[in-house]
């Protein structure tokens, strides 16, 4: 055994790194977004930078807590964490302070604590805890009920709190079940649906459906065992169809109003930039107008004065298009991704089933959030606030996902000795 | 078995990458690819503001400020921050409706939601005192500098001219302009926009999504100063341009007088007028309609330069010249006049009862019909020509040296050629070259198709003051400096007719004045020489008219009066041309009664406070 002391040595110094980078790139683009010439300290307390700072510090406190801590404690209160965080998502809902339409926030003091983004960590350790049991197996239809019961159920409490956008998130998780052996046809459909939706809204919905007609035959005239595909192929073809005039009654009777601007807009049917579209369209001007170089720290025309909304939060990533240009949007990009390919890669390599899968629900959140901000920056999804991880002003999303990530940090750390 | 799934981690590799791949091609088409977003960035926060330059003043002759600025403001609007104003208050500061309010919202919200648009225009200083208190309380809009014309004297209208919004069209064709910016629309605001109106000047600015400024682009690299237009130094005289338009009230007709030895305009008086001050400012339109609507009046005709009217007996002196440049004249011939001029069929053209028969001199003195009849005949007849035709061109060419029937090329917009009928004319009136010296024998009384303004009537007593040649009227002497000399116009024009043959016309016209058709207005102090005229009018009463200059030698004035409708020159238009000398030489008139007469004398509201004082009692002419 090796002493409690050696963590320091064997801890993953690349997932390390490419957290320090991305934290203090967050830090200094929340600077540049707040920025203005009568608050210049990048340490005023006063400011969001100066608070961004402080939540900085309480999160490095954080991660060195959670290497110090014994790793079995995660997996064996796995169950306990997931619970109290679904009690505080039911509590918020009575006691949370109403901030832009959600009710999902605690006010402690001065700072607002928004359970909801612990409920994320907490629920991939939950799943990571129930399929890690060896003898598990999600092709049994009561353990992926009960896989999906443990990811849907925060999700249904954090709608009910208004808050749409951290609910859709804990899809991510179906990424951790297809790892665990769920079927790729699951994954596919997943991926196939949001597609078809769209298509269903840009084209001729008959138009659509004889093209899906034409697929299905495809398939089954394809196929050798004419008699069982004959069933599979009408399937296909019913539940596409049947998706594609569910997708246009939804969105012309039950979505609200602006949810469907906010479709419209990502269709391109809407050009009120007034309204609906003047989010979108000044996030791709003020990312735009950065250009191969970009304007330079602090040069940003754009989200210095404010043209660009939620420009701290939400839209952080137009602050690095603008003002550090292709160049800096790509090394972000990829640092993300490295950060997310490292966690998938250092899953793989765990003995312990509850640390792989773990791990894989931490890649899954990174991903998640990294594709809806930016994708809705860039405007190619439509505007749902969740924030960019480290980026985002804000101390819950900060520790929460420092809290996430030092876990599987820790985990890693000590894979040979944890089985 | 969860072991052997090792491979699904290359597919969430995979969709990693390819979500990251998404990105980058997005961002790549966003960033490098398009040139959109740059310009809505720059739209987003960049304002030029536009520093707009005063216009030129303009001076009189003796230095009096005629024409100046006043600081006048533009309210300007951003559609999209007005948002949330009392507009019943900002429609009370500006003095507009409800309706009219939502009409230039509309107007400036399709222009452009986040581009400024005039609200409204050319705020007086006064009025906008009111504003500016309060202007804080409606977010969106702001102020912006400008200037307006004043007149330090309501003189001088036609002029002037004035300035008006620049057009579509012109700031299609001409990179100057932006919409909004202002630009001579005529008179000498128009002939010298490119020096009176200066070079803008232009700021960039920084602001915020409230539109609020947050100090100049790139420390104002990008900024450039706005230089004052030239000022520019008129020939009026302002005292003289200013009696001749009292002396005009209630007239219909012209004063111009000309300064002989450079061709300098002393006045220019159209009437009816109206104060220039009326075109000015958001005042202009609505008081440029009623203009307009006056067409009783036509108080925006510039008779000065656009009316044409026979010249009547006037002409006799061009006559007098050209027949003796043409061999035909001579001082010492004389023709008897029975009182008339037979021109066939039984027809004639009356001449009234005076002493017979006459020379040269003593015809011009008694403006006898027959003579100058006789005196047209024998150039159009004249022999060394091979026809009625070549006789008329030659004739046609020498009139028109004289700059009459043609554009004299002055410095102020809206001139008109006159006319002096061309051949083709008379063939297609009477047939190809079936016309013949009786035909068109009324040329040589002036009266008839031909057609001299004002203008070239002063311009024809400058020249036969000068002994044969003129300078192109001008209204500006010196551009910038005071002392220059405007150098368009220092081109000495001499007319086809020897010099040698004026002196005997200048004798002529000093007899006009001391016991001839003009006797009535001769001056004891001043010897000066003239010539009256009546122009025929079909339409009503005749038109009366007279020409002269002084003093006879080192002229110093040439003048041309018309009165419409006023009966026969020595009735008013030598009177009041007198008067023009004397106010001009003497600087004051000593003949009170006469001054009076002429200035309440109303010939136009049908009111008969007429002149009519003997009728008999002038000579006609
Ligand atoms: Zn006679």
């Amino acid at each position: 055994m090796k002493s409690e002391k050696g963590i320091f040595y064997r801890i993953d110094l690349v997932l390390v790194s490419l957290y320090v980078a991305l934290v203090l790139m967050g830090w200094l683009n929340i600077y540049a977004a707040v920025y203005n010439d009568s608050h210049q300290a990048i340490t005023d307390l006063h400011q969001k930078y100066g608070k961004q700072m402080v939540f900085i510090l309480a999160s490095l406190l954080l991660a060195i807590s959670i290497l110090i801590i014994d790793p079995k404690f995660f997996s064996q209160f796995a169950y306990f964490i997931y619970g109290f965080f679904l009690l505080m998502s039911v509590v918020v809902i009575f006691a949370g302070r109403e901030i832009a339409g959600s009710k999902s926030w605690f006010a402690i003091g001065g700072f607002g604590i928004q359970p909801a983004e612990f409920a994320k960590m907490a629920t991939a350790l939950a799943l990571a805890k129930f399929l890690g049991y060896l003898d598990r197996n999600i092709k049994h239809p009561r353990t992926l009920v009960i896989a999906v019961s443990i990811i849907i159920l925060p999700a249904l409490l954090i709608l009910l709190e208004h808050d749409t956008g951290s609910a859709l998130v804990f899809f991510c998780f179906v990424l951790v079940l297809y790892r665990a052996g769920l079927s790729g046809y699951v994954l596919l459909a997943l991926l196939v649906i949001p597609v078809l939706g769209v298509l269903a809204l840009i084209i001729n919905k008959y138009i659509l459906v004889a093209v899906l007609f034409t697929i299905s035959g495809f398939i089954y005239l394809r196929s050798r065992r004419r008699a069982r595909t004959l069933m599979i192929a009408l399937a296909i073809f019913l539940a596409s169809s049947g998706l594609v005039f569910s997708v246009h009654f939804a969105v012309n009777h039950v979505l609200e109003p602006h949810q469907r601007q906010r479709i419209n807009v990502l269709l391109g049917n809407n050009t009120d930039l007034k309204g609906a579209g003047y989010n979108v369209n000044q996030s791709l001007i003020a990312i735009g107008s950065g250009r191969f170089w970009g304007k330079g720290f602090l040069q940003g025309t754009q989200t210095k004065y404010n043209f660009v909304p939620e420009q701290s939060t939400d839209f952080i990533f137009c602050t690095v298009g603008e003002e550090h240009g292709f160049i800096g949007s790509f090394i972000v990009i990829a640092l993300f991704l490295g950060l997310m390919i490292r966690i998938v890669m250092n899953a793989d390599r765990q003995r312990s089933k509850f640390s792989r899968l773990y791990g894989y629900g931490v890649a899954s959140l990174f991903f998640i959030h990294f594709g809806i901000n930016i994708g809705m920056a860039l405007g190619i999804l439509p505007v749902i606030g969740i924030p960019l991880p480290f980026f985002s002003y804000g101390g819950s999303s900060l520790w929460a996902f420092t809290i996430l990530l030092f876990i599987f940090i820790r985990q890693d750390a000590m894979r040979n000795e944890l089985v | 078995m969860e072991r052997a799934l090792a491979y699904r981690r290359l597919i969430i590799i995979g969709i990693f990458l390819a979500v990251g791949l998404i990105f980058t091609a997005r961002l790549i088409y966003v960033q490098i690819l398009v040139d959109k977003y740059i310009l809505s960035a720059n739209n987003n926060v960049l304002r030029y503001i536009t520093q707009y330059p005063a216009r030129g003043l303009i001076f009189d002759r003796n230095g009096k400020l005629l024409v100046y600025n006043e600081a006048a403001y533009d309210l300007m609007v951003i559609p999209r921050q007005a948002k949330n104003i009392d507009t019943a208050e900002l429609c009370r500061l500006i003095g507009i409706d409800k309706d009219e309010f939502t009409r230039r919202m509309i107007k400036a919200r399709n222009y452009s939601p986040y581009r400024q648009s005039i609200f409204e225009a050319q705020i007086t200083r006064e009025n906008y005192g009111f504003l500016e208190e309060k202007l804080f309380r409606f977010p969106g809009f702001f102020v912006q500098s400008r200037t307006l014309r004043k007149y330090t004297y309501s003189i001088a209208a036609h002029t002037f001219g004035y300035i008006g919004e620049a057009s579509p069209d012109i700031i299609e064709g001409d990179s100057y302009y932006r919409s909004g910016d202002y630009i001579g629309v005529n008179g000498i605001e128009k002939s010298y926009e490119s020096l009176l109106r200066g070079e803008k000047g232009m700021k960039v600015r920084v602001v915020d999504v409230l539109n609020r400024d947050k100090g100049s682009f790139q420390e104002g690299r990008y900024d450039t100063l706005a230089y004052a237009g030239t000022n520019l130094y008129s020939s009026l005289d302002e005292d003289l341009q200013e009696y001749g338009e009292k002396l005009m009230a209630n007239k219909k007709g012209s004063i111009v007088a000309i300064e002989p030895s450079t061709g300098e305009i002393l006045c220019m008086i159209t009437s009816p007028t109206y104060d220039p001050n009326l075109l000015v400012g958001n005042i202009r339109k609505k008081n440029y309609r009623n203009l307009v609507l006056d067409t009783v009046y036509q108080p925006l005709f510039n008779r000065a330069l656009m009316a044409m009217y026979p010249p009547g007996s006037t002409f006799k002196l061009v006559d007098a010249l050209v027949g003796q440049q043409e061999g035909v004249l001579f001082p010492t011939t004389t023709y008897s006049c029975p009182g008339g001029f037979s021109i066939g069929n039984g027809k004639m053209v009356g001449c009234h009862s005076h002493p017979s028969p006459l020379n040269l001199i003593g015809a011009i003195q008694i403006s006898c019909n027959t003579y100058f009849c006789r005196v047209f005949r024998s150039i159009i007849d004249n022999s060394s020509y091979t026809s009625t035709r070549q006789a008329y061109e030659h004739w046609r060419k020498e009139v028109m040296s004289f700059g009459l029937g043609r554009k004299l090329g002055l410095d102020v917009t809206g001139e008109l050629n006159g006319n002096i009928p061309s051949p083709a004319y008379y063939d297609k009136y009477h047939g190809k070259d079936r016309w013949r010296s009786m035909t068109i024998i009324s040329l040589g009384i002036g009266q008839g198709e031909i057609g001299i303004t004002p203008l070239q009537l002063a311009n024809l007593a400058a020249t036969i003051s000068n002994r044969g040649w003129y300078h192109i009227p001008h209204i500006i002497r010196a551009i910038g400096k005071k002392d220059s000399i405007n150098p368009g116009f220092t081109e000495k024009k001499f007319t086809d007719v020897n010099p040698a043959y004026f002196d005997i016309v200048v004798e002529g016209m000093a007899d006009v004045v001391s016991e001839g058709t003009a006797r009535a207005s001769k001056i004891d102090s001043i010897d000066f020489c003239g010539k009256t005229g009546t122009a025929q009018n079909p339409h009503g009463k005749n038109h009366s008219i007279f020409i002269a200059f002084a003093p006879k030698l080192n002229t110093k004035i040439a003048i041309s009066v018309v009165v419409e409708n006023a009966g026969f020159g020595a009735a008013w238009a030598a009177p009041i041309a007198s008067l023009m000398l004397e106010k001009y030489l003497k600087r004051k008139v000593s003949r009170k009664d006469l001054e009076e007469r002429m200035m309440n004398a109303d010939l136009i509201h049908g009111i008969n406070t007429g002149n009519e004082i003997g009728k008999g009692h002038f000579l006609p002419d």
